[in-house]
């Protein structure tokens, strides 16, 4: 056994160096966020949202992209939170002790960490090439891949908190299977079911890879989703690779509105949570 | 349909109400599915789309490092080198940080700034990783270029052996700056997940070793760490993954250049990058394919370390359901 004085020096060093490591971390983390802030609201006016992304040297905002942002975010969430909350629902419920359950627990983990960059070639052979042509819709389904797995993790995880006691108490007043799931267990599980889909939208607003070749990007506002759309993502991408000062400044904007929307979005969903949990 | 029959309910399967039971299971099963046709489909759509790309050069394609568009000779090899440098050298540095990060909130840290630390470093791992990308091309790589990289290539530079790692100019861009840029994304994440998996340990085993007369870092050391080691390894494998995949973080800063640098310090390419940066401008169908090739190969390289972390941190959860 080494000596006392030994001991406490190496115990004294290791946990300054601890301690060193997390200040080191939070300085740079908040370093990049107190750039992202000087140089995104620099940038910030009403001009962003109103007018469209500008030819180089130009005035001009990033109402397109802002706009094709929110429509394919809508639509993803549209297609991948059902899908989701079913499978979910499959997991926890008329599955729970199957086979296939615990294959789909393992699929679902491994597309929930799996490169988005994947995903974006999937949808590409899937959507693009088959139609000939790059659009909104295939972006759109490309993110939706991306909420499946977040909303399938957070339906199953919630459903299987639920007490079984309210279950069979639903059951043994006669009511059939799915209405006990649709009207106990869902109702129990509302609000972890709520974050899951606020923390899908959370990630899938910030996504870059999925949509570069298949939504690509549109200069123009556009609503039409068999063609391309303009996402603050890719605008970012685009933007700030330029050597045209007034795309890099909107690219700064951008970037601080992304960041603002997905704090904002995961402190309310932590907020939906925890207000259930006092209650 | 046998999955369908273990909730019909005899006889009364017939009546409206078991049918609309039935109508349910099925639509749940349905989208169980989906789930599983999803990766399924991933798979084979990037092997067909990568199919022309591994006829025409057959498995050398993995090791060839020449990338020339122009005579359409595609090789994986510096992608795939760019990617495991970056990755390494991003765990390197966030693995220690993290888990010095972990260890603080668990025990240094005051109790009231515990959680508002916590829930900070949680909220940071959700930040997208194009945030890091464009800070990492606006303001990072100067200052890599115009303070760290000379001071490198001035002091490790001139060291014998370990000296060509850090030869060159300072272009700012390059394989470290991508490296440091990802360990800075991984960091929160780790840092979380390691905290997490820190406060599985039971507070008696912590106590007992206290109680004993060992310090708070032999405590960690050789009571909260071996306890926890499958998972931590599990959870590191995870960030692993993440960092082998992600792409805008990268694609910024690493330069996109198709060769294999001894030193670190030059621009380099990784698999997402060069798929990010060429994809929409691949002129061939050879082109194309060889991309989704690259595609491939991440795939099944972040498979394989994805399911051996579920697999470690799976045991975990066992473990601690006992």
């Amino acid at each position: 056994m080494a000596s006392m004085t030994r001991r406490k020096t190496v115990n004294a060093v290791m946990m300054t160096l601890s301690t060193g490591a997390a200040g080191l971390g939070l300085f740079v983390l908040a370093v990049i966020l107190i750039h992202l802030v000087a140089k995104g609201a620099g940038a910030l006016n009403l001009a962003v949202f109103t007018q469209d992304t500008p030819s180089p040297m130009e005035a001009g905002g990033l109402r397109n992209a802002i706009v094709g942002s929110l429509v394919m975010s809508a639509i993803a969430v549209a297609i991948g939170t059902p899908i989701g909350i079913l499978a979910g629902t499959y997991m926890a419920e008329y599955g729970r002790f199957s086979k296939l359950t615990k294959l789909i627990r393992f699929v679902n983990d491994i597309l929930l960490s799996a490169p988005s960059i994947i995903v974006g070639l999937f949808v590409y052979q899937l959507l693009v090439v088959s139609l000939g042509h790059f659009s909104a819709l295939a972006g759109a389904v490309a993110l939706a891949i991306l909420v499946i797995p977040i909303v399938v993790r957070t339906t199953e995880d919630m459903l299987l908190l639920v007490p079984d006691q309210l279950r069979e108490a639903g059951l043994a007043m006669g009511a059939p299977r799915w209405v006990v799931i649709r009207t106990i267990a869902y109702k129990a599980a509302r609000a972890g079911m709520v974050t899951g889909v606020l923390l899908a939208i959370a990630r899938i607003s910030g996504e870059t890879a999925p949509l570069l070749f298949t939504a690509l990007s549109n200069n123009f506002f556009s609503l039409n989703l068999t063609q391309p759309m303009a996402s603050l993502p890719i605008t970012i991408f685009q933007f700030a690779l330029s050597p045209y000062d007034n795309w890099q400044a909107l690219a700064w904007a951008g970037a601080l509105l992304i960041t603002v929307a997905v704090l904002a979005l995961s402190i309310i969903a932590r907020l939906v949570t925890s207000r259930k949990e006092k209650a | 349909m046998s999955v369908v029959t273990e909730f019909e309910t005899g006889p009364r399967a017939t009546n409206p109400v078991a049918r609309s039971d039935r109508v349910f299971g099925t639509l749940t099963f349905a989208a169980a599915v989906v789930v599983l046709l999803t990766l399924l489909g991933v798979f084979v759509s990037l092997a067909m789309g990568a199919w022309p790309a591994f006829q025409k050069f057959g498995i050398g394609f993995l090791y060839t490092a020449k990338w020339n568009p122009v005579t359409d000779k595609f090789g994986a090899l510096a992608p795939l080198y760019g990617t495991v440098v970056t990755s390494v050298i991003a765990m390197l540095i966030a693995v220690p940080v993290g888990l010095g990060i972990a260890i603080f909130l668990t025990e240094t840290c005051p109790r009231i700034l515990r959680r508002p630390l916590g829930i900070a470093i949680e909220l940071l791992a959700g930040i997208p990783s194009i945030i890091y990308g464009i800070w990492g091309l606006f303001v990072f790589a100067p200052f890599m270029q115009s303070v760290v990289q000379p001071a490198l290539i001035d002091t490790l530079g001139q060291v014998p052996l370990i000296g060509t790692l850090f030869s060159g100019a300072p272009y700012g861009i390059g394989m470290l700056t991508a490296g440091l840029i990802l360990a800075m994304m991984v960091l929160p994440f780790i840092a979380s997940l390691a905290r997490d998996i820190f406060l599985t340990v039971p507070d008696m085993l912590r106590e007992s070793a206290y109680g004993l007369g060992m310090t708070r870092w032999e405590v960690n050391r050789h009571i909260v760490i071996p306890h926890v080691r499958t998972a931590l390894v599990g959870g590191i494998m995870l960030s692993l993954g993440r960092a082998l995949g992600e792409t805008m973080a990268v694609t910024f800063v690493i330069g996109n250049a198709h060769r294999i640098s001894a030193s670190i310090l030059q621009p380099g390419t990784t698999i997402s990058a060069a798929i990010a940066n060429e994809f929409t401008e691949a002129t061939t169908p050879l082109y194309t394919a060889s991309l989704i090739a690259l595609g491939l190969v991440l795939f099944i390289l972040t498979f394989i370390v994805l399911a051996a972390a579920q697999y470690m941190l799976r045991r975990m959860k066992q473990k601690s359901g006992v």
